[in-house]
């Protein structure tokens, strides 16, 4: 047995790019004020009400940012040293040399809320919940949990994880901030109890929620970690972006954890001085520009191909950055991370060249021979920032090879039932994910008929095989080829292509203090580390 | 050389022409008035030769002159793509009159048919017709127009969406309705009404050959004076979101979004549209009341 996982598995590149990750503001020469104290309340705010409380059945930061501190996970990222993985309530844990069997010793003395201590049947009645839910109940992790062939709980402190096949990002899964670990006597007598009730083992215990006004939470004595949380609670409120921003600035919110735009930066910057607290990031979210690949002329990839050439995205990117969260040109994976392109690699795929002039002759040269001259269509958009500035962007640079689209934009419900239905023709979308592993990344880009979240309706086996085949791939150096050859066959195809990468600007005042900033918003949001200065 | 001016110079026939002209009454009685009609006269000039007159593409996005001040180059300056503000408020003028004329002209065609109809049948109808009036009366007109838009979505034809017509069109309805049955009910009581009854004529001929055109002048006072509230209403649409559509040019829309991140580094992208809405209202609301007075034989007394 080996513990192939257990060490820093921060790459030369990431490590490099961490001190990046806060760039110079004026807040940010205190990134914190001296020792951890106790005590006081955390108020921030979260831009959107939870749909459930149950974080196996979503994926949506209005239900991380408020249900994260009530729960524990198998293991998680270290605080501040992302990528790298540590336990949770795993103590430690070993990997066979297989990497078939994972065998895992949790904590001793863990306790749940209401006083139960949580033994290994409750990370195995978790994971059973999301590898094979009951009727009725909803688990979005199922494809992560696919390759888990048994969960077995020999003793009160011990897991064993088997395996039916190899998979390179199984580490991550267990990592996982959404598999929250639930506990197994509630889940036995309600298999949907999460969905409505909150009763964890996190730093924090659930108080209220008023729905469209704010969540409480409130220090849980008996959390496993020495010392922690320091917080006496907290306190998250529900408000639009604009308010946050107002909210910030006049001290009535301590933080907001999702990101500002760069001039909402600037608003608040200006309006605490030295109290703000400024840390940016490359972050793992990015804008999709995705055909309707079931519907004429997008079935054509000479259209699609068109369409996605005529895009200036490195002069996008240099433009757009400075009016909103979008930024960085990359291709499917995170700029900047391990499993990235280079540049200059990206600039071999269609529509990544940076000829403009070339770029859109070839796509008028494309479009006419596919009898798609003169081309209009409906794009559908979200009606919020930035995806309207995107919009905006798209609908420009297509009007530069003749290409006109009426810009429809529709609320949240509105866009994800055109989604589901397929009623659209183009679709701005995006994509967001906890961690960099291709694995996460690359099935939005898969069949539909493989995952759902590939919206763009479409069916390419080449594709399904390159991301099965780098799925099992441990050694890296395969898997990165692996996964520039998806790059390639996508480009080539077009059914949806990334149009810019956010960047995460997180605004927030002085006093608070022990909070990791990383690439994603979904991690590093159980407040155990975040103390509140004078 | 001195050139003049004066009546003497006149042919005696021509000046009687010139007197006897109702524009030219107009601009002698309502001077107000006629420079209300004289900014809208010009903003229909710019709606309709808005391609020619506009120094550019309202939707074209120049990242060179992102948030560039008024300048030569760019009179009124550009907005957070570098789209040409005062291009922008030329075409943005044909969404608002164009959709502020037809809402106004649809929603008191259909409020002076339903007023003249209930002043004429009178009794259980009025009755009930001017109930269903206060009932929808009793919302406040932006409300209504914002539950109608979110409840019937979007339907563009042509680059006008007509849904956003009627919901701008329905508040407007009842308070027409309410304005012309008044009038009508004068109408009503005429001599003629009953003789054309007495003389076999259907209700509906009566209805449009005989009342309606005796109440042309409220009509025509209420056409202009929603054309302001509907220009408002749509502008108030579009900076909720439920209006027009980005990058599509529309002055309520350039007041939104981006405008309010900016509006400390740039503040000509709220001024001047605001100042273009302001414009607008107040020119309609001039040439609406000036009509009004004109039209009414009370204010000549």
């Amino acid at each position: 047995m080996t513990n192939a996982f257990d060490g820093p598995r921060i790459s030369r590149r990431a490590a490099l790019a961490l001190p990046a990750l806060a760039l110079a503001c004026p807040g940010l020469a205190r990134a914190q004020d001296g020792e951890p104290r106790r005590g006081g309340i955390l108020t921030y705010a979260v831009a959107a009400e939870p749909p459930t409380y149950d974080l196996h059945a979503t994926s949506t930061f209005a239900v991380m940012h408020r249900l994260a501190p009530h729960y524990s996970t198998l293991l998680r990222y270290a605080p501040g040293n992302y990528p790298k993985i540590v336990g949770d309530v795993a103590e430690s844990w070993t990997a066979a040399d297989d990497k078939l069997t994972f065998t895992f010793k949790l904590h001793p003395e863990i306790r749940f809320h209401d006083g139960t201590p949580l033994t290994s049947e409750d990370v195995k009645a978790t994971y059973d919940r999301l590898r094979a839910p009951p009727e009725g109940v909803v688990s979005n992790r199922l494809p992560s949990f696919q390759q888990i062939a048994a969960v077995e709980a020999p003793d009160p402190r011990t897991v064993v994880i088997r395996m039916k096949a190899v998979d390179a990002s199984i580490m991550d899964t267990f990592a996982s901030p959404w598999n929250a670990i639930y506990s197994a006597a509630r889940l036995a007598k309600d298999p949907n109890f999460p969905a409505r009730n909150v009763m964890g083992s996190g730093p924090f215990k659930f108080v209220e929620h008023v729905a469209g006004s704010h969540w409480v939470g409130e220090r849980f004595d008996g959390y496993f970690r020495e010392g922690k949380p320091y917080l006496d609670g907290f306190r998250a409120i529900t408000m639009s972006p604009a308010a946050m921003v107002n909210a910030l600035s006049g001290r009535q919110i301590l933080a907001e954890f999702r990101g500002f735009t760069p001039n909402e930066r600037d608003r608040i910057v200006r309006a605490l001085g030295e109290d703000a607290r400024v840390q940016e990031s490359s972050w793992m979210l990015h804008m999709i520009l995705t055909f309707n690949c079931q519907k004429k002329p997008f079935d054509d990839p000479r259209v699609r191909r068109a369409l996605s050439l005529a895009l200036d995205r490195w002069g996008g990117s240099q433009s757009l950055s400075r009016i909103s969260q979008l930024g960085q040109v990359g291709g499917l994976v995170r700029p900047g991370s391990d499993w990235s392109a280079t540049p200059a690699e990206m600039e071999k795929w269609p529509g990544y060249g940076r000829d403009m002039e070339a770029n859109r002759t070839e796509a008028k040269r494309l479009l006419k021979e596919a009898g798609a001259e003169n081309l209009t269509f409906t794009l559908l958009d979200r009606n919020i920032q930035p995806y309207v500035t995107a919009g905006i962007f798209l609908i420009d640079q297509w009007r530069q090879i003749g290409v006109r689209a009426e810009h429809q934009q529709a609320e949240l419900s509105s866009w994800y039932a055109a989604q589901g239905s397929g009623n659209f023709d183009a679709l701005v979308d995006s994509f967001t994910q906890f961690s960099d592993d291709p694995t996460n990344v690359l099935i939005k880009y898969v069949s539909y008929d493989k995952a759902e979240v590939a919206v763009a309706r479409a069916t390419d086996r080449e594709l399904d095989r390159l991301f099965d085949e780098q799925a099992k791939t441990v050694d890296e150096g395969a898997r990165k080829k692996l996964v520039r050859q998806f790059e390639a066959r996508l480009f080539e195809q077009s059914y949806a292509v990334p149009i810019l990468w956010w960047q995460r600007i997180v605004v927030m005042n002085r006093r608070v203090n022990g909070w990791s900033m990383s690439p994603t918003h979904m991690i590093y949001q159980d407040l155990g580390d975040i103390w509140l200065s004078a | 050389m001195s050139v003049s001016t004066s009546d003497e110079m006149v042919p005696p026939t021509r000046r009687r022409a010139w007197r006897s002209s109702p524009v030219l009454r107009f601009v002698l009685a309502q001077p107000l008035g006629a420079a209300g009609l004289l900014v809208i006269l010009i903003m229909a000039g710019a709606a309709i030769l808005a391609n020619r007159v506009a120094p550019y593409d309202p939707e074209a996005v120049d990242f060179m002159a992102m948030l560039a001040a008024p300048s030569f180059d760019h009179p009124l300056g550009t907005d957070a793509f570098g789209r040409d503000i005062l291009s922008r408020i030329i075409h943005g003028a044909r969404t608002a009159l164009s959709i502020g004329f037809l809402s106004s002209l649809l929603g008191c065609t259909a409020g002076g048919l339903l007023g003249v109809t209930s002043a004429y049948f009178g009794g259980k109808v009025d009755l009930i017709l001017q109930r269903f009036v206060d009932i929808v009366l009793s919302f406040p007109i932006i409300v209504l127009a914002l539950v109608v838009v979110a409840v019937v979505g979007r339907q563009p034809i042509a680059g006008i969406d007509l849904n956003l017509i009627a919901a701008i069109a329905i508040p407007i309805v009842p308070r027409a309705a309410r304005v012309i049955r008044s009038a009508a009910l004068a109408v009503r009581a005429m001599p003629y009404i009953d003789a054309a009854r007495a003389g076999g004529y259907r209700h509906s001929h009566i209805i449009l050959r005989h009342m309606a055109p005796n109440v042309l002048a409220p009509y025509l006072i209420l056409l202009t004076a929603y054309i302001a509230q509907a220009i408002l209403l749509e502008a108030s649409l579009s900076f909720l979101g439920l209006g027009v559509s980005e990058p599509k040019p529309a002055w309520g829309l350039m007041l939104a979004g981006d405008s309010a991140n900016f509006y400390q580094e740039a503040p000509w992208m709220i001024l001047f549209p605001g100042l273009a809405i302001s414009l607008a209202v107040f020119a309609f609301n001039l040439f609406g009341d000036s009509l009004r007075d004109w039209l009414d034989p009370k204010f000549r007394m």
